[in-house]
């Protein structure tokens, strides 16, 4: 259900509001952080309940494999700093410790994506679903509005096992109304349409949103599947878009390399090969300027997708 | 080479650059920038061993700000020392700019991209060893933060130059005590960053990291040292204005009009 009103927010800040929110009901919660708690907004969480945060310092495989220990011992452990961070330079950790032991750890990444523009592709995580969902064990949200966002956070925490929450610096509205269903594992069809689907998580759902509705305006027919969970994918609402609909792009803010396209690619190739562009980073690094700009370059513009939607349903009528 | 006096006043003006460009990109790093205005100076003018019309000269001395969010302070001074036009610093963190948010080797005098920090000791060690291999005699230098030494790496680096003392290091530790999230007591104490380097067999010296007296001559005796040495310089974050020094909020925080007016005007009354 899509709310009218447009209410705004930094996603890093309504995630650091639901730490703090969440935390009578669920005691066992601990945070970490590595010398990021007041861009992740874990300082929310700090100040609220000192005795229940470690900040960690800049020592981000310290913080993962102590993480590891503190849920041995049946705390439930978030561990907060820049996606990159976490998925990368304590990416062992995450693995030896949390995949293969399945253990109840939950990784929180954040200013994903291209959200830390100014930055540069220093800061920038291009990379951090193909990593995470390649492990096994890992289960992978990717909230896109103020809403998912808080239902992400719970569902983290109700789930048993290790899972990655990816997080953005960027404002985003409220697209969606609390009775939202929010289930890992089943992504969210967001309207109907048979010509094409768009498949969106993150902040690139937003975008989709628009192309959707310029389309429709169109007079196409587009189905808008809002992809909260990358991992475990729900298989079954992509194939049946594939059979129905018989075109699909997909749009995130990542490489287009193992990331959303790469999975929603491989569970149609066998069963329905349909056409499927992957609208993102085309494999190259981001780099410093405003958030807008930087994301057309990587396609992500409400007309750059609804191009990709014209392609893909001109595909489906010639001859492949 | 320039005197003492000359370097000091060389690295106020470098704040007030410094705050020109933050102050135009609306974001960057402005307190561990100011912190190491001294130290950059000094380097530039007096040590290292660089042709700026010919950056990729094989037998430079190379540099290393493995604290790469100090961005706007090495920019300033590679365009002062003429790697590039002066007119390019109004342009970081803009679109197409090679003045990244962090630096990146496709800038004339950038010799690692950095920016994801705790690296720079293990790459300046890599670069020593290089010289060694080849048998030429430029020296390495790299800049580190105090709380980028929280990252485990840097003492594997120190575990590394303590076995392969190469002479040819010098590393500078700029000593704030001031991290993103706060003072490092409430972060991650360091404690003796001198006596932890000892501790590995390395020489470690100390001196007032704002005096270039004392840098030059502290930086003089660590290359006269026939090994690795790390220089613990002794800072402020956010040194020059009154209301960033020795504040974390400062570490990255956009500089607004306001704050933008206030801070110059502290800037400019000291030369
Ligand atoms: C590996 C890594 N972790 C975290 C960050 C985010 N970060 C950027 S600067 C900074 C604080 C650095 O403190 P310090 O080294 O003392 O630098 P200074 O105070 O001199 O600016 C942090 C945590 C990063 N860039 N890289």
């Amino acid at each position: 259900m899509t709310v009218a009103q447009c209410e705004i927010k930094p996603m890093r800040q309504v995630f650091g509001e639901t730490l703090v929110a969440l935390a009578d009901e669920f005691p066992d919660m601990v945070v970490l952080d590595a010398d990021c708690a007041s861009s992740t907004q874990t300082r929310q969480f700090a100040t609220a309940y000192p005795e229940r945060f470690f900040n960690m310092g800049i020592a981000e495989a310290n913080m993962v494999a102590a993480a590891a220990g503190l849920s041995a011992t049946g705390l439930i452990p978030v561990a907060s700093t820049f996606a990159f961070l976490l998925s990368l330079r304590a990416g062992d950790q995450v693995r030896s410790l949390l995949a293969y032991n399945s253990l109840n750890v939950k990784l929180a990444g954040g200013y994903a994506g291209l959200s830390d523009f100014a930055d540069g592709a220093s800061h920038q995580s291009i990379m951090d679903l193909a990593v995470m969902t390649a492990l096994p064990n890992m289960t992978v949200l990717v909230p896109s509005d103020i809403t998912e966002t808080r239902l992400a956070t719970r569902a983290m925490l109700e789930h048993k096992g290790p899972v990655y929450l990816r997080l953005s610096r960027a404002e985003v509205e409220k697209r969606f109304d609390e009775d939202h269903p929010f289930v890992i594992g089943q992504g969210v069809q967001i309207q109907d349409g048979s010509d094409v689907t768009l498949i969106a998580c993150g902040v690139a759902s937003g975008i989709a949103q628009q192309a959707a509705d310029e389309l429709v305006a169109q007079g196409l027919r587009v189905r808008l599947i809002d992809m909260h969970t990358i991992k475990p994918l729900d298989v079954e609402l992509v194939q049946r878009a594939a059979e129905q609909t018989g075109a699909i792009v997909t749009v995130e803010e990542h490489n287009i390399i193992g990331g959303l396209g790469a999975a929603v690619a491989s569970a149609v190739c066998h069963t329905h090969p349909v056409p499927v562009i992957r609208v993102g980073l085309e494999d190259r690094f981001g780099e410093s300027g405003p958030y807008a700009d930087i994301l057309a370059r990587a396609g992500l513009s409400r007309e750059q997708v609804v191009t990709a939607a014209q392609r893909a349903i001109a595909m489906k009528h010639t001859d492949r | 080479m320039p005197s003492a006096d000359q370097m000091q006043r060389t690295a106020q003006a470098l704040r007030r650059t410094i705050l020109r460009m933050n102050h135009a990109a609306g974001s960057g790093h402005t307190g561990g920038s100011f912190s190491c205005a001294e130290i950059l100076t000094v380097l530039y003018d007096e040590f290292l061993n660089v042709r700026p019309a010919q950056p990729g000269w094989p037998l430079r001395d190379r540099f290393v700000l493995s604290k790469g969010h100090a961005a706007p302070a090495l920019y300033a001074t590679l365009a002062r020392k003429g790697f590039f036009d002066e007119s390019l610093l109004m342009t970081l963190r803009k679109m197409g700019s090679p003045l990244q948010g962090h630096p990146v080797m496709r800038l004339a005098g950038v010799d690692m991209s950095t920016g994801s920090l705790g690296m720079g000791l293990s790459v300046g060690l890599g670069m020593a060893l290089a010289a060694r291999v080849r048998g030429e005699s430029w020296r390495v230098y790299v800049l580190c933060g105090d709380g980028e030494l929280n990252e485990g790496q840097n003492w594997e680096a120190l575990m590394a130059l303590a076995k392969w003392r190469p002479a040819n290091f010098t590393a500078i530790i700029d000593r704030n005590h001031v991290q993103l999230d706060g003072p490092e007591d409430l972060i991650m104490p360091m404690g003796d960053v001198a006596a932890k380097v000892e501790s590995f067999g390395l020489r470690a010296l100390c001196c007032n990291g704002h005096d270039c007296a004392a840098l030059r001559d502290t930086l003089k005796a660590a290359v006269a040292i026939n090994a690795p040495a790390v220089i613990v310089a002794e800072t402020v974050k956010g040194k020059g204005v009154s209301f960033m020094e020795g504040q974390s909020a400062w570490h990255g925080k956009p500089v607004d009009d306001d704050s933008f007016a206030k801070a110059m005007a502290e800037l400019e009354a000291v030369q």
